[in-house]
């Protein structure tokens, strides 16, 4: 049985299997706009695998965070949309 | 159709770009002939920092002089041009350095520029993401930054609005009278400026002009993390080795809220490809200073090379060898500062004009009577 972790989006607390990446824990929440564009735009992951940058949100306050590639931990705060 | 000019101005840089703003202004027919795009060059690769120096008195003057003329213009200048107020916090991580601050805070009040010694606690509330444990610094609130690239596009433009002619081409050879440009055609012109930069001992040869190759990274957006321009003290210790490569902790907040980088100095690198252990060494010393920057996502990272004069200040005037052909060129790192003052001193040469400050320091005939490498 994987372990149960908690984190927050957007100030939610989310449950999630330990091993979740931080874009799977976003989704889950039906959140599909991860980040906005320089010209405000609507922006999710595309490539999953690191490369595209689209993916990117603010992970404990810091801005940028390819979340396809990080891990969510105990406690992790994630915000979206910004 | 042959055109004579009264002025050619080789070189589109941001030096190149504000004399001719400046002949245009005072009615003088200019070309301004470039090889490449307008602000390309070391223009392109700099830090926009505008700011008032005290290496020098000669250097002072002309950075004070130019730091004053941009903060007059700014609000004229379009906003992609990105001008901030941001001012300027040099920092001290010692006592030593520390009585540096007092030093520069006599220095600058005494000649009219404000300036602010803060202590340790005073610096943490200006700037939050520095490390504990730093002394104290000098704050210097009329300093500003800018983005050189569009601020040369913009003088440039607004010379052509005042009549100067742009002539896409690359100077094969400077004559008193004429430029020639590679594709065989020539540009009549009663005097012709030299200002490109770090090539310009390419058009003028026996120019006493050493690359200098400096290297920046920029990264993501973090909105707010900075935001004053700050400089270490030790700065002054390694911009100065002739001798040795250097790196000192240089951060600039852009309009954006990424945060630029730098910087590091190199004699006798003269390509432009990025040295890993150079930019390594760089953000080491940039996250001694801030260590929070080092999780922080790098974009981007270039070189440029500065145009170094032994003696360290810029060559403005008629060249040693030929009266008709006059230099505007060696401004090392201050060129983006000391565009509008150069700009000045040049166009009052020309048209004799009283300046604003003693033009003698910054005539090319100085460096025959001085060899010496400061
Ligand atoms: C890493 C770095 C950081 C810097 N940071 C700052 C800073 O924060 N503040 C500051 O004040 N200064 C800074 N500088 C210094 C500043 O960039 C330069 O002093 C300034 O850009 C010089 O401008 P310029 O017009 O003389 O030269 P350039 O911008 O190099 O322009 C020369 C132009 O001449 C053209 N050209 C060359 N040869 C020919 C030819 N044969 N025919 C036609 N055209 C030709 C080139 O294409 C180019 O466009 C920095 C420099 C570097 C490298
Ligand atoms: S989805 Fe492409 S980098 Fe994350």
């Amino acid at each position: 049985m994987p372990e149960i972790i908690h984190v927050s989006v957007n100030g939610i607390a989310v449950a999630v299997e330990s091993g979740t990446t931080v874009a799977a824990a976003v989704l889950q929440c039906g959140i599909s706009s991860f980040r906005r564009s320089v010209t405000g735009e609507p922006r999710g992951p595309l490539c999953g695998m690191g490369i595209c940058f689209e993916c990117r949100v603010t992970v404990d306050r810091l801005a940028h965070a390819k979340s396809c590639q990080t891990l969510c931990t105990p406690g992790m705060e994630i915000t979206t949309d910004e | 159709m042959r055109q004579t000019f009264d002025v050619a101005i080789v070189g589109a840089g941001i030096v190149g770009a504000a004399c001719a703003l400046e002949c245009a202004q005072a009615e003088l027919k200019v070309a301004i002939i470039e090889s490449s795009i307008v602000g390309g060059g070391a223009t392109a690769a700099a830090m926009g920092h505008i700011v008032a120096m005290d290496d020098s008195e000669a250097q002072f003057s002309l950075t004070r002089f130019s730091q004053q003329l941009w903060n007059t213009l700014r609000t004229e200048l379009p906003r992609e041009v990105e001008f901030e107020l941001t001012g300027t916090i040099w920092v001290a991580a010692d006592e030593d350095e520390m009585s540096a601050v007092r030093n520069k805070n006599r220095y600058f009040t005494s000649r009219g520029v404000p300036a602010e010694v803060l202590d340790a606690a005073a610096l943490k509330q200006a700037e939050p993401n520095l490390r504990p444990g730093l002394v104290g610094a000098l704050l210097v609130p009329e300093d500003s930054v800018i983005y050189p690239p569009t601020a040369a596009r913009w003088l440039a433009e607004r010379a052509q609005q005042c009549g100067a002619s742009l002539v896409r081409g690359k100077a094969i050879r400077l004559r008193g009278g004429s430029v020639e440009i590679a594709d065989g055609t020539a540009i009549s012109s009663s005097l012709v400026v030299n200002a490109t930069g770090a090539w310009a001992p390419e058009l003028t040869p026996g120019l006493e002009i050493r690359k200098r190759k400096g290297h920046l990274v920029i990264t993501d957006r973090y909105s707010g993390f900075l935001r004053h321009q700050l400089v270490e003290l030790g700065y002054l210790k390694s911009a100065h080795s002739v001798t040795s490569d250097s790196c000192a902790f240089n951060v600039q907040p852009r309009a954006t809220g990424q945060i630029l980088i730098g910087s590091s100095r190199q004699y006798g690198a003269e390509h432009s490809a990025i040295d890993h252990k150079i930019v390594a060494g760089m953000l080491a010393r940039a996250c001694e200073y801030m260590p929070a920057l080092g999780k922080m996502a790098a974009v981007r990272c270039w070189t440029g090379f500065r145009a170094a004069t032994p003696d360290k200040l810029p060559l403005i005037g008629p060249s040693v060898t030929d009266q008709k052909i006059w230099l505007a060129t060696g401004h090392e790192g201050l060129g983006i500062t000391t565009s509008l003052g150069t700009a000045k001193l040049l166009v009052d040469q020309i048209v004799g004009r009283r300046s604003a400050i003693p033009i003698e320091p910054y005539l090319p005939a100085r460096g025959s009577r001085e060899h010496v490498y400061a």
